[in-house]
């Protein structure tokens, strides 16, 4: 195996296993010395340089805009990186088909900070996909409609998951045979 | 506030240490990511915005009794060897030493905890133990955190958790690894299967390894990677399970490799022994490669033990910026192999060649063989 900078034999290997997949590293030792791979850091630049630009598939490159900090749709989808809090409502659809694959559920169940009751990112997602979606029945849009209802759907599920049974009991029922 | 040289002067006790317990799992790192509220993220804020955080959270952070006396510092004010030092010794990432001005370091006393203001998120906490300690990491961590939040509103949001620049950190800003040490496993040839056993249970391992027995140092990192829809608890203990039979697996391989195959092993501890002892250039992989060795001889009893505690500095003390600091200049790299040769030399000057008598080969056979595979 050759050496990923140069063209000699590659004798320093860094190997990762993440989420299934192995990423190789090779080099020749004079290459990774010059790299920084070698010494022990090694494990921090393979930090930056595996988990650098982990940009999934660019979908619609909107020029859409976070009304929060002026981040766009598009410098998400380049660099994986998002502009502030707000960014996770502006770019929720974005950002939720991401999570899946990433994470073991879309719920955090970890810890909370103290005296913590609002609830402001569910609900104002809530609110807005309510408005796209009526913006899209207004338009006519109907396949779009059907995409921000399934989004509502999978919003109230995640949602209500912990507090409410009631809307589990709902979906059976209408699911049942 | 606590100097560079201070800190220099005094490495943690989780650097290196005599606890036999501490014999495969050499540490324990939990860390979290946080923001402020209502502030865009380090990546995204202007210079200004960064640098009105930094103030706030400086503050509050020097103001936490566990942090009386703190190493301090804007990353401006430290020259790049400090800063890659600090990186050599894990109490920053490189992200962070690649910053300036609007970035900080705060490190305790006891470099336990150390805190980065402004790298890819507003604040990066972590907690370093000694051994495998990912829980009580994690609570130290997590008390500190409680302590700051009293007064610095984190960005929180009760389904997505913790709100970080990155959404892979997203939830509870977790990210809880282990250092292990294998080479039972890797002159083996077992280190592949386990790896993968491993990494089949949703946790992310690296190393430095390739093609078959090859690998450097013999060190990997377990990590998770997923920080949603599971509580820091539940990932912590997972890790812990995990990584507990890792150990096992690695001790099951030495006592094995010692039954079929001593004289395989002593060969190699004796080689390291000499070159180690008596070299005058050595190069960075082959030192690594050989206190790796070296390190594996004492806990076989073939040292003394307090000989594992030296290996683990050396580890620190050989890597390039702790040379450059060492001898006060810009090294090149053949000036960098003959001062790694020197401090070596130096650091083993008394140490005796390992006893490899039948006698010890007995007792280092552990007797309880009903453990093997
Ligand atoms: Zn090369
Ligand atoms: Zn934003």
């Amino acid at each position: 195996m050759k050496c990923q900078k140069c063209d000699e034999k590659a004798t320093v290997h860094f190997t990762q296993l993440e989420n299934g997949e192995m990423t190789k590293m090779s080099f020749c030792e004079q290459c990774a010395t010059e790299e920084g791979v070698m010494e022990l850091s090694g494990f921090g630049l393979a930090d930056s340089i595996m988990t650098a630009g982990q940009s999934g598939e660019s979908r619609s490159t909107s020029g859409e805009t976070c009304p929060g900090c002026g981040f766009t749709r598009s410098k998400f989808q380049q660099t994986g990186r998002l502009g502030c809090s707000q960014c996770y409502l502006t770019f929720s659809d974005d950002i939720l088909s991401r999570l899946g694959p990433m994470h073991r559920g879309l719920h955090h169940l970890g810890k909370h900070p103290e005296g913590f009751v609002g609830d402001a990112f569910s609900e104002r997602l809530l609110i807005e996909c309510e408005e796209r979606l009526q913006a899209a029945i207004e338009a006519e849009n109907y396949e779009e409609a059907a995409c921000i209802r399934d989004e509502i759907e999978q919003l109230k599920k995640s949602h209500g998951a912990s507090a409410s049974s009631e809307e589990v009991s709902v979906e059976k029922g209408g699911s049942a045979p | 506030m606590m100097r560079f040289t201070t800190l220099m002067r005094n490495p943690a006790e989780w650097m290196a240490n005599d606890n036999e317990d501490h014999s495969v799992v050499l540490t324990s790192r939990v860390r979290l990511a946080r923001n402020l509220s209502g502030e865009p993220f380090p990546g995204w804020a202007k210079k200004g915005e960064r640098i009105e955080v930094l103030e706030k959270v400086r503050a509050e952070i020097e103001g936490l009794p566990g942090m009386k006396g703190a190493f301090s510092h804007g990353l401006e004010e430290l020259s790049s060897v400090q800063k890659q030092v600090l990186v050599e010794r894990h109490l920053i990432s490189r992200e962070q030493a690649a910053r300036g001005e609007g970035s900080a370091t705060i490190v305790n006393r006891k470099q336990t905890f150390s805190l980065m203001l402004n790298e890819e998120d507003h604040l990066r906490m972590q907690c370093i133990r000694a051994g495998l300690n990912l829980s009580k990491a994690f609570s130290q961590l997590s008390g500190l955190e409680d302590d700051l939040s009293e007064t610095v509103p984190f960005a929180f949001d009760s389904r997505l958790g913790y709100l970080t620049a990155c959404p892979t950190n997203v939830g509870t800003g977790m990210r809880a690894s282990a250092m292990l040490h294998l080479p039972g496993l890797v002159l083996a040839d077992e280190v592949g299967p386990t790896l993968q056993g491993v990494a089949r249970l949703r946790l992310a391992v690296r190393g430095f390894y390739g093609e078959g027995t090859e690998s450097l140092s013999n060190l990997f990192q377990v990590s998770n990677q997923s920080t949603l829809g599971e509580s820091e608890d539940e990932i912590i203990s997972r890790l812990e399970r995990v990584i507990r039979d890792v150990e096992i697996h690695e001790l099951n391989a030495r006592q094995r490799l010692m039954e079929s195959d001593s004289e395989m092993i002593l060969d190699r501890v004796g080689r390291a022994y000499g070159v180690l002892k008596y070299s005058h250039v050595i190069t960075s992989k082959e030192a690594l490669n050989l206190l790796s060795l070296l390190r594996l001889g004492a806990e076989l009893g073939f040292f003394e033990k307090s000989l594992r505690r030296v290996c683990d500095l050396l580890l620190m003390d050989i890597q390039p910026a702790h040379l450059q600091l060492h001898a006060g200049s810009k090294l090149d790299a053949e000036t960098r192999d003959s001062i790694r040769a020197e401090i070596i030399r130096g650091r083993l000057q008394t140490l005796s060649p390992p006893a490899i008598d039948k006698a010890t080969l007995n007792e280092s056979g552990q007797p309880d063989e009903q453990e093997d595979e």
